[in-house]
Parts: C-alpha cells; sequence; structure tokens
C-alpha cells in the first residue's frame, strides 16, 4: 500500500457499509502525511459524519480544515507533510457548481430559487454522487494537495459515484429532456393536442411539469459546462493517477459486494489498486488440530476440575469446570468464524495484485494514534 | 450490520405466527435468496416459506403496475414510453423514484394483501429521503394524480399503529453512532416512528466475575502447562481465543452502554447474539428468529 500511495494523486476507498472504509481511508491519508510528506486531503462524501470522529476534530465542512501537529505529537509522531480534512456538503458544493456554470447572474439567481433545484441540492440522493465526484475533480485540479484520499458512500452508491459524471452528462444530452422542454418553452405546441402530455399532466400536474420544464430549461444553459465537465471528472477517474481501493470485511455480504465492486471496476476499466481485508480474526484460530483439543477440553472439563488445576489455580470445581467448557466452546466457536472468513477470504483475495489484511483491533480507533496504528498495518 | 438477516428474521416470524406476510428487498443484492436458500426474489412476489412472500423492489416494474391500476386511460401501449419519461424525470426530479418504491408498499398496506409488510430498506445515509419523499413530492407537486396519492401515503406511513422503523445496529463504534445519528433524523425528517432498534452480533458474556478471576488465574504457565498435559498439545490458543472474545465483548459493551444513554429508555433494544454457523441459510435466519422471538416476550 506505500507504494501504491507514493504512485497516485487520487485513492478511492470503496466497499460496504460498517467494514471500517472511513477509518481505512483516514488511516492511508495520515501515513502517508507523515511519511511522504507534502499534503494529503482525505475527502469523505459519506451523508453520515463518521470521519470527524476518527479524525478526532469536530465538524469540519466543506472547507478542507488541517489536522493539527498537536494531534500527531500526542500520538508521538512528527509528521513530514500535512494532513487535511474535508466533508462533502452537497448544497454548498451545487450552489457553487450553479454559479459558476450558469451565463448570467439572473439565471443563476433563477435557478437557486426554483423549487426543484432546491430539493435536488437538498434532498436528493444521487446529486450526491455527482457533487462528490465534482468536488473531487476540482480539489485535484486545484494543485493545493499531493495526494487525496477520497472516502465513499456504501458500494451500490458507490457504483453510482463513479457513474454521476457519465450520467449527468447523458441527461443533458437526452432526447426526453428536449420532448419534456418543447412544449413550454415554443407556445406553438398544442399541449392538449398531444396525448403524450396529456397523461403527463394528469399524473404529475401541470404546475410540476412547468416547474420542471423551467428548471431544465435554465439548467439546459449550463449544458456545456456540465458536459464538458463531466467529461474530464471521468477521465480523471480513469486516469493512472487515480486508483481505487476496495475494503471489506470477511463476512459474507461485504465480501459479496466487494466482489461486485471489483468485477465493475475492472469492466469499466479503473485501476484497482488493492483490497484491504479489515477486522478479520487471528489466524492462529484456523487451526483444526486445537479445535480438537478444544472440543476435548469441554469433555474432559470436569474431571480436570477436580484435578491437580484446581489447586494450582485455587478455584472451586464447580466454576473452574464451567471456565474450562467455556474456553474450550469459545475457541470452536471462533474456530467455525475463522474457517468461514479463510473460505471468504479465498474467494475474494484470488483477484487483486495488493491484498492487506487487518487484524481485529482490541480497542477503537478515535485519534491520531488510532489511525497510525491501522496505518502501520496497510502500510506494506 | 445484517440488516437484510434481521428483517428476513422478522418477516419469518411474523408468518410462523401466523401472520401473512411480504417480505421486500429495497435493494436487491440477492440475500434474501440465500437467507431462505430460495431462488432469487423478482417483483412479482413469491411464497419462500409457509405464509412468507418475498419480492425485490423495481421501481420500473412498480410504476408499470401503478399506471396499469390507476390510470383509466387505455394505456397498455403507452405505458412503455411513460415509464421512460418518468424513469428520466425520476433521475432528476427528487422524490420521484422514491416514491414508486413507497407506494408500491403503502399499496400492499392499503389494499390489504398482506397482514405484515417487512421491508428490508435502503442503508441509513438514503432511509430517511425515500421515508421522506411523499412529503417532499407534496411540497412540489401541486396537483394531479401523485399529489392525490401521497396524502393517503402519508397517512399509512405517519400511523404508528400501521408503519414504524426497526433500525439494526451492531455494538461497534461507527454503527452505534450512525444508529443516535438516525433516530434523530427519523424523528425530525419524517412522519415515521422508531418502533425499535435491533442490537445483532452481541458476542457471548464468557465469564462472571468469580469465572474471570479463575480464568485469570489459569493463564499462567504453571496451570497452562498442566492443561497441556491432560490435552496433549498446546493450550495458549485457546486462552488467547478466551481472552480475544473477552475483550471484544467488552468493547462493545461501551458502545451499547453508549446506545442506552442517548435512547434514555424511550426506545426498546432488542439483543441478537452473534450466530456462530458455518454459512448462512435457513438454519441462521431460524436462529435469529427465534432470539428475537424471546426478545419480543412471545
Amino acid at each position: 500500500m506505500e507504494a501504491l500511495l507514493a504512485a497516485r494523486e487520487i485513492v478511492i476507498t470503496c466497499g460496504s457499509g460498517g467494514v471500517g472504509k472511513t477509518t481505512t481511508a483516514a488511516a492511508a491519508a495520515a501515513m502517508a502525511a507523515v511519511h511522504h510528506g507534502g499534503k494529503v486531503l482525505v475527502l469523505t462524501v459519506d451523508p453520515a459524519k463518521r470521519l470527524a470522529s476518527a479524525l478526532g476534530i469536530g465538524g469540519f465542512g466543506n472547507q478542507a480544515t488541517r489536522v493539527p501537529d498537536a494531534a500527531f505529537a500526542a500520538a508521538g509522531v512528527a509528521p513530514r507533510g500535512e494532513l487535511w480534512a474535508a466533508m462533502l456538503d452537497t448544497r454548498q458544493s451545487w450552489d457553487d457548481l450553479v454559479r459558476r456554470h450558469a451565463p448570467d447572474r439572473d439565471t443563476e439567481r433563477r435557478i437557486l430559487e426554483n423549487p426543484l433545484y432546491q430539493n435536488i441540492a437538498g434532498r436528493f440522493v444521487q446529486s450526491h454522487d455527482y457533487i462528490a465526484m465534482e468536488r473531487l475533480y476540482e480539489l485535484h485540479s486545484e494543485g493545493t494537495y499531493d495526494l487525496i484520499v477520497v472516502d465513499t458512500p456504501p458500494t451500490r452508491n458507490a457504483l453510482d459515484f463513479i457513474e454521476a459524471p457519465q450520467r449527468m452528462a447523458e441527461f443533458f444530452r437526452s432526447r426526453l429532456l428536449k420532448m419534456l422542454i418543447v412544449p413550454y418553452r415554443s407556445r406553438l405546441v398544442n399541449m392538449a393536442s398531444r396525448p403524450f402530455y396529456q397523461i403527463a399532466d394528469r399524473i404529475l400536474g401541470s404546475q410540476f411539469l412547468q416547474d420542471i420544464a423551467e428548471f431544465f430549461i435554465l439548467f439546459q444553459t449550463m449544458y456545456e459546462g456540465f458536459v464538458e465537465r463531466a467529461t474530464a471528472v471521468e477521465r480523471l477517474l480513469q486516469d493512472k493517477r487515480t486508483t481505487f481501493v476496495v475494503v471489506s470485511t470477511l463476512e459474507t455480504a461485504p465480501v459479496r459486494e466487494a466482489e461486485f465492486f471489483i468485477r465493475v471496476l475492472h469492466d469499466k476499466g479503473f485501476h484497482l489498486g488493492g483490497l484491504i481485508l479489515n477486522k478479520t480474526l487471528p489466524t492462529y484460530l484456523l487451526d483444526e488440530v486445537a479445535g480438537r483439543r478444544a472440543a476435548a477440553l469441554v469433555e474432559s472439563a470436569g474431571d480436570l476440575a477436580e484435578g491437580d488445576l484446581a489447586a494450582e489455580v485455587d478455584a472451586a470445581p464447580g466454576v473452574l469446570e464451567r471456565v474450562l467448557q467455556e474456553v474450550g466452546e469459545n475457541f470452536r466457536n471462533l474456530l467455525v468464524v475463522a474457517q468461514r472468513e479463510a473460505a471468504e477470504r479465498d474467494d475474494l483475495a484470488a483477484i487483486p495484485e495488493v491484498v492487506v489484511t487487518v487484524e481485529e483491533f482490541s480497542s477503537d480507533i478515535y485519534d491520531i494514534a488510532g489511525l497510525m496504528r491501522l496505518g502501520e498495518r496497510i502500510w506494506s | 450490520m445484517g440488516k437484510t438477516t434481521v428483517a428476513a428474521s422478522l418477516a419469518l416470524l411474523a408468518a410462523k405466527r401466523g401472520r401473512r406476510t411480504l417480505l421486500c428487498e429495497v435493494d436487491a443484492k440477492g440475500d434474501v435468496a440465500d437467507l431462505f436458500e430460495t431462488g432469487p426474489t423478482k417483483f412479482a412476489e413469491r411464497e419462500v416459506q409457509p405464509g412468507l412472500w418475498a419480492m425485490s423492489m423495481d421501481t420500473e416494474a412498480s410504476l408499470r403496475q401503478y399506471l396499469a391500476l390507476q390510470l383509466k386511460l387505455p394505456l397498455v401501449a403507452r405505458v412503455g414510453p411513460l415509464a421512460r419519461m418518468f424513469d428520466f424525470v425520476g433521475s432528476a426530479a427528487p422524490g420521484v423514484k422514491e416514491i414508486v418504491t413507497v407506494g408500491k408498499l403503502c399499496w400492499e398496506v392499503r389494499e390489504r394483501h398482506y397482514d405484515c409488510v417487512v421491508v428490508d430498506a435502503a442503508a441509513s445515509g438514503h432511509i430517511v429521503s425515500q421515508l421522506a419523499s411523499p412529503q417532499a413530492i407534496n411540497s412540489l407537486v401541486q396537483v394531479g394524480l401523485v399529489r392525490q396519492q401521497t396524502g393517503w401515503m402519508l397517512d399509512i406511513l405517519s400511523n404508528p399503529a400501521t408503519t414504524s422503523v426497526v433500525v439494526v445496529t451492531t455494538p461497534e463504534e461507527m454503527p452505534i453512532t450512525e444508529t443516535i445519528e438516525l433516530r434523530e433524523r427519523l424523528a425530525a425528517e419524517t412522519t415515521v416512528s422508531l418502533a425499535a432498534i435491533v442490537v445483532n452480533r452481541v458476542l457471548p458474556e464468557l465469564f462472571g466475575r468469580a469465572e474471570e478471576a479463575v480464568f485469570d488465574a489459569l493463564d499462567a504457565p504453571r496451570p497452562v502447562e498442566l492443561l497441556e498435559r491432560e490435552l496433549g498439545g498446546p493450550a495458549q490458543p485457546l486462552l488467547d481465543a478466551a481472552r480475544l472474545m473477552v475483550t471484544m465483548r467488552r468493547t462493545r459493551t461501551s458502545h451499547l452502554e453508549r446506545l442506552r444513554d442517548a435512547l434514555g429508555g424511550a426506545v426498546p433494544l432488542l439483543y441478537v447474539p452473534f450466530i456462530f454457523t458455518r454459512t448462512h441459510g435457513l438454519r441462521s435466519t431460524r436462529q435469529v428468529a427465534e432470539a428475537l422471538s424471546a426478545e419480543l416476550g412471545y
């Protein structure tokens, strides 16, 4: 992973929810800032505000915030470079986008005031995906950062995320868009004469259709800018400076999503830099012989608790018997999970070149020291 | 989080208790098929267990069904282009796709096709926009059929006797933090009530206090040697594994306490133990259903 981070300008982590994607992104960025130097940004686009807690800094927004050196000092490291963090503010980013692409002040104002726009920028789920890519492009082309590590929403959404620029371009080119706009743009078309509009009118109401049409007419003034931008964003994602890192645990559902994601990356010609298998069980559990020993321990717990052992640990036989049984059963339980994980690992690890396994931590990661501990594991 | 597993188990439990139940996977990934060891689910529901039907959401199919049922125009031939238009508007206009999903499910409830509809919904970041979509549509669309539709959907969604959300989480840092946030957002942005929080994959407590002291005494060179003599091989991995479990459980317990503090007893918590099985299938689905059944006091 060290070489990968040194060679790329954009690293995008993806994977299912709850696999530690955000923390991994932050850890990778922290390691790069500490060891490679330069300015490193970690950008989270996840609607849930997770990264702040992992970085130990509260409430950062669209503006990138520098993680203070003191936070690193507290973790006993002196970074060669700087670590910055930013979280995507969808609304703010959309407004910026409109301001940039709108042909004039009046159009800008009308777009910003259109009820559809306000909903798109505020609530609309997928607008997040497009704006995230847009923001990434913006940050990258500013050239402020040597490395940008991006944390994405869970898999299916992350897929939307990489396809968003293209979808946006397709949307503006669409013939349907023109069809929808024509009757409102030109009064020559008699709406009532067209069954298509009649039905649309019955379903959605003419006011809503008019809002939509107006919105799209206004938006079309930004067509050129959007399509150009969308194409540039997609080029950047496929560029060799960009790489994707898939993060997964070894549980069934996340593994299936990781497989899905790896397949899509491959099909679409994106670069898969590596696979991080997170929160795995230690390998010593994967031991059938020890499993049989554990079974024997459960069997003979009663006898053992009567013998020398009870005197040695100074325990009542009943208590000791229960402890021995629990120890035996627990090993057998964890062996089953470890075997399940091993099977998943074999399925998954066959694909990418770089595979990193990170064992479950005994404590949570809530500060730079924790991030550095995780970072050390993924580094080599 | 095991969201699909919990949804499947709740549905199984409802069916077992004699309720005609529909389980709908909104973001279908084929997990329901695995959990019931059956073929892939489709939009048309199929009985996967006695009294339990499963389907997966498909917004286009849902729209077709809606148009066929609601519009009294000879539409059959025109559904194609209309669906495309809807799809197109849906990719730009907020709430349109969501309303088709929510609408289908509310419709199943309104028509009383089932006694119980269990929805394996979108991930936590998106569920709020889905549940708030009728209001979003209401604020945008003033007249027309869609507008007429949102009223009764809101009635169904807002009635706690009919609809409520069950949040599934695991006792880990981020999932618990998100659960607390989600609860606040549900209350602030939707009209849907929160019935319970299911805490999934709760690790077993190996030892009580007396036992833990004995375990600590056991984890020393001399007792380990005695154990190894009995077992005829290394005993340390067995003790290490027990230590690992105790530590993992302890970390998770601290997050559970944080959740309990945040809820202040206002929302029931249901605990589902970690299931140590080789694969996920009908057997583990039943185990989770049994755990939920016990938690619900059935």
